[in-house]
């Protein structure tokens, strides 16, 4: 009978233990993560899928300092103004740790400025503005993917290279369109002074209408394209182009279209022989690159996106900051991600303390077109670092903390 | 000159593309009434029907224009299920209210699209034997532009046989004249209907398989043909076949030119066409004046102050609304800000669409007025949110007198759509205007003053603001002024005959509507911290006119209802898979069940329980 109480006793006290152990351990590290992912289910699918595998990679290894990392996602529907109420509910209501995620850059730069408001810490994984790290930069956004200008950059030095002195440009008329073709303008012109630009084109975005955009660009007979357009639009402009011989003998430079989220679709007319940022997916040997490709082939049976690269960098980035920082307050957590280095998939990155960008790169290279599908030949990595701004330059564009 | 002869052509096949989706349109319209905005997701549907059955035929001419037409086929079959299913049962509904369905639709169709063709972009082969170009004066055209030029034409005649030369034809015209009399002279409408819509949907399949060999198709398709496929019927006159080519003959030809002399304004040239064109000929190009129904379905009741019942609802909710901080936590007060916001932009929508009588498919541009009037103050003037508050109506206001001023010479869907024009180009100059505006990255750090920093509080200064200004809307309903406009709506010659100015009342009207809705942008910016042209764009004026006619256009709580149940809904079904979908099948659900709007359903309810006066008895 003792003997019986006694064991009674061990079970209760070792369940009582384990439960508290279990509490403690199920306790998770939440993340609030908004993107739009109804409205642009191409790029963000890749996206989730990247982070999904991250975050199971982060879980299975024990989680941060044993506690699991849990994120909790949300569609925006497209809307900056739904992102806001978002990101309310996640920071009052869910009680997230920090939140992430916006592709679109006006959602991003909502977001941005909510974090700013709100002293919460916010990364931005996909928005290319910019104004998110620079204009309208603050103590409390970060962001990870390389910004439009730091990729314009990178194609002006090969542009520069090419001995093109007349060009065209096409770009979707808004915002990132705009951005895109003045620090092309700027970037190219201080490598190649007597470089002139004699035509540009501004096709109203997911709205072109490729045929006169191309007649226009070829009526000015310029020697290279600097190309801006995405999606819809980029395959039109390729088809229209291809069709009227548009883009032979002419260097053409163009912005993210070697990324296969936009390669891809187009197939065997993928055009041959641009000049773009991008990501050749497979052909990346890198060990860091060939173990994600294969974990991500492995769980989703299809090649990673860029998207996916993104995904997978924005969990790898956090985990890292989880982990360094001692506390989980905002402040601590700011100042730990101030020259935080993270390794990833794409190589070794940095977030810079001045103006919180990372210093992830992207790759450049040229079309081609092999076994009727679109691939990217001759590529380099470029890092993010080599295509920064100067110091005094950050300094005059960001406004003080 | 052969440049421009090339780039002629160019705009001649966009106008034949066209062409092919506003017909469809048309006609839909011209017969039922109905502002089909699901005609986009039927071109987009086409696409993608089109794209899939090219795939199992590759190379082959045969299988090619095979596909294009079996897609167009399958369209028209579902356009044809919409139509028995949905929209059959609403025709009765107040006017406009199909409208909602088709919104429904639309969201329906997105993410059914997204689910069997998946998200990515397709890129479907060129046509089989019409892959190269043809010179012309030396200039490269592709053969399938070529193609497409004559289709326009071709189809065209096609249709003016089949309406010229047919019994069908000759039944459809008569109903786009005047309807009531072809179904008093006993023809089947309902079967009429069904055919108008297998048509229609045809054609905007067929318009959407074409385009499979020259752009890519892709999820955005249904949306950024809708408008212009609205402008293109417009400036047609609705209804009106050969009105829709030329007015497709135009908008392709304006853009192909249009590109070369001032490219920034692509973007609103279409929009800014349409609104001259109706300035100068209000029914459009070819249309004819809007003939009166002879009876608008049912004659609707005189408005009532609320009875005891629904005074004592009102005030509980009230009461609710004011302790509510004390009881929940702090993001249901955020939510609650929202639906406060968006139930006075949608009351302000109702003052004029239901006593006014004036459709307004464009009200967002107010809305939006009024945030970037407040942004402004504080960005450019250094003003308060107090200030900025104050400036929120007034330049929403300055904005609604002017287009108010144009719009309220016309009527019907005429009007709505020139308000529509008038948002685009709002929308277009916030987009656009980038030293001012900030383009598509906006204004940023618009916060609340100190005192209203809180979520509390600000959520009470959008109590007091947004429920004031529904109260005051309310107020100025059962005012003289509220009877005139109601008088000028359900008799505009008898209200002139008495010695009222109605066009002045209405652009009154108007201005008021536009003013308010300016109060609920100024406070939706505050809310946010940043304002974006998405805010004066279509999908927002959408928005509103879903939750009016969501509500209940005949009741004035409707609005009210409309936004909360529309907000509420959205924030919570957004957190699922595939929540458009389940958003536009709850809309469809509701649209079938209470043809008179959620409020007019309770309403109805309540009358048959005894709990409401029966104001038919009463009267």
């Amino acid at each position: 009978m003792k003997i019986l109480k006694y064991m009674a006793g061990c079970v209760l006290a070792a369940g009582v233990a384990l439960t508290a152990i279990a509490a403690q351990a199920a306790e998770p590290i939440r993340i609030g993560e908004i993107n739009s992912y109804s409205r642009l289910p191409a790029f963000l699918d890749p996206y989730k899928k990247g982070w999904e595998l991250a975050l199971e990679e982060v879980n299975a290894a024990g989680g941060i300092k044993g506690r699991p990392l849990e994120i909790i996602d949300r569609d925006d529907g497209g809307k900056p103004g739904n992102a806001v109420t978002i990101a309310e509910e996640m920071v009052s209501k869910e009680k997230v740790t920090l939140l992430t995620g916006t592709f679109l850059s006006n959602i991003g730069l909502a977001v941005t400025d909510f974090a700013k408001q709100n002293k919460v810490f916010f990364l931005a994984a996909e928005p290319l503005a910019d104004a998110i790290v620079w204009k309208s930069g603050n103590r409390y956004t970060f962001r990870l993917r390389p910004s439009t200008t730091m990729q314009a950059a990178m194609l002006a030095k090969e542009a520069a290279k090419t001995g093109a002195k007349k060009w065209a440009t096409v770009a979707p008329n808004y915002a990132y369109g705009k951005e895109a073709v003045a620090a092309f303008k700027k970037e190219l012109t201080k490598l190649v002074p007597d470089a002139e630009f004699v035509e540009e084109q501004w096709p109203t975005v997911f709205k072109i209408d490729a045929g006169p955009v191309v007649r226009a660009v070829e009526a000015a007979k310029p020697d290279g394209i600097f190309n801006v357009t995405f999606g819809g639009d980029l395959a039109q402009f390729v088809r229209e182009g291809n069709l009227r011989g548009t883009f032979e003998n002419r260097t053409v430079v163009s912005l993210l279209s070697g990324e296969p989220e936009y390669l891809e679709p187009l197939k065997g007319e993928a055009p041959r022989g641009w000049i773009v940022t991008g990501y050749p997916q497979g052909a990346v040997d890198t060990p860091e690159h060939k173990a994600f490709f294969d974990a991500y082939m492995k769980k989703w049976g299809e090649a990673p996106k860029l998207g996916s690269i993104v995904g997978y960098n924005v969990i790898a980035s956090l985990a890292a900051l989880l982990n360094k920082a001692d506390a989980y307050d905002t402040e601590t957590l700011v100042d730990t991600m101030k020259g935080l280095e993270v390794m990833s998939p794409s190589g070794k990155f940095v977030f810079r303390a001045q103006d919180h960008q990372s210093t992830m790169g992207a790759w450049v290279g040229k079309t081609d077109v092999k076994d009727g599908a679109g691939v990217m030949v001759d590529w380099f990595y470029a890092d993010g670092a080599d295509y920064q701004p100067s110091d005094e330059e950050v300094k005059a564009m960001r406004p003080a903390d | 000159m052969s440049f421009y002869f090339a780039q002629f052509l160019t705009g001649l096949s966009s106008a034949s593309s066209l062409f092919l989706v506003a017909c469809g349109l048309s006609l839909i319209f011209g017969v039922t009434r109905v502002v089909n905005f699901a005609h986009g997701s039927f071109y987009m549907l086409g696409a993608y029907v089109a794209y899939a059955l090219v795939q199992f035929v590759p190379g082959s001419i045969l299988g090619f224009w095979g596909s294009v037409l079996a897609a167009a086929l399958i369209v028209a079959l579902v356009g044809v299920l919409v139509e028995m299913l949905i929209l059959k049962r609403i025709y009765n509904a107040p006017e406009l209210y199909q409208l909602v369905a088709t919104f429904g639709v639309v969201l329906l169709m997105q993410d059914a699209i997204l689910f069997i063709f998946g998200g990515e972009d397709q890129f479907g082969p060129r046509a089989p034997g019409l892959d190269g170009v043809v010179r012309i004066f030396g200039e490269p055209i592709p053969e399938y532009d070529l193609l497409l030029i004559a289709l326009g034409p071709i189809v065209l005649g096609a249709m003016w046989l089949l309406l010229n030369r047919t019994r069908w034809g000759i039944l459809v015209r008569a109903a786009t004249l005047d309807r009531e009399m072809v179904a008093s002279l006993g023809v089947n409408q309902s079967w009429l209907f069904t055919t108008v819509f297998f048509l229609g949907s045809f054609l905007a399949g067929l318009g959407g398989a074409l385009q499979v060999p020259r752009v890519s198709v892709n999820l955005l398709m249904d949306l950024s043909i809708i408008a212009e496929a609205f402008v293109v019927v417009v400036i047609g006159g609705m209804g009106s076949i050969p009105g829709a080519f030329i007015a497709a003959l135009l908008i392709g030809e304006l853009n192909a030119f249009g590109v070369l002399v001032l490219p920034q304004a692509t973007i609103v040239l279409a929009f800014v066409v349409m609104a001259v064109v109706l300035v100068i000929r209000p029914y459009g190009l070819l249309g004819k004046a809007e003939t009166l129904a002879h009876s608008a379905g049912q004659i609707e009741l005189p408005i009532r102050p609320a009875s005891t019942l629904a005074k004592s609802v009102a005030g509980l909710l009230l009461a609710g609304l004011v302790i509510m901080p004390f009881v929940t936590g702090e993001f249901a007060i955020v939510l609650a800000t929202d639906v406060l916001i968006f139930a006075l932009f949608a009351a302000s929508l109702h003052f004029i669409m239901s006593n006014g009588g004036m459709v307004s498919f464009g009200h967002a541009a107010y809305f939006g007025l009024g945030a970037y009037g407040a942004a402004f103050v504080i960005k450019y003037a250094g003003g308060s949110m107090e200030m900025a508050l104050l400036a929120a109506p007034l330049m929403a206001a300055a904005g609604a007198l002017i287009f108010g001023w144009f719009c309220v010479r016309l009527s019907g869907v005429y009007m709505a759509m020139l308000t529509l024009a008038a948002a685009q180009i709002v929308w277009s100059t916030a987009f656009q205007w980038q030293d001012l505006t900030g383009g598509d990255d906006g204004l940023l750090g618009i916060w609340p003053s100190e005192w209203a920093k809180s979520k509390t509080a600000y959520y009470y200064l959008a109590l007091v603001l947004c429920g004031g200004g529904i109260l005051a809307m309310r107020r100025m309903i059962f005012s003289p002024f509220g009877y005139t406009l109601r008088g000028g709506r359900d008799n505009p010659n008898r209200t002139e005959s008495i010695g009222i100015n109605l066009r002045q009342h209405q652009w009154a009207a108007f201005v008021v509507a536009g003013m308010f809705a300016g109060i609920a942008g100024g406070v939706y910016v505050f809310s946010k911290g940043s304002i974006f042209p998405d805010e004066a764009a279509i999908p927002r004026s959408v928005d509103a006119l879903v939750m009016v006619l969501l509500g209940g256009v005949q009741t004035l709580s409707g609005p009210v209802v409309g936004a909360g149940v529309f907000r509420l809904l959205e924030d919570e079904i957004s957190r699922l898979d595939y929540w458009r979908a389940i958003l536009g099948a709850i809309i469809i659900a509701i649209v079938v069940i209470a043809p008179e709007g959620i409020a007019g359903f309770v309403k109805k309810i309540a009358v048959k329980a005894g709990f409401e006066r029966n104001e038919e008895q009463a009267s």
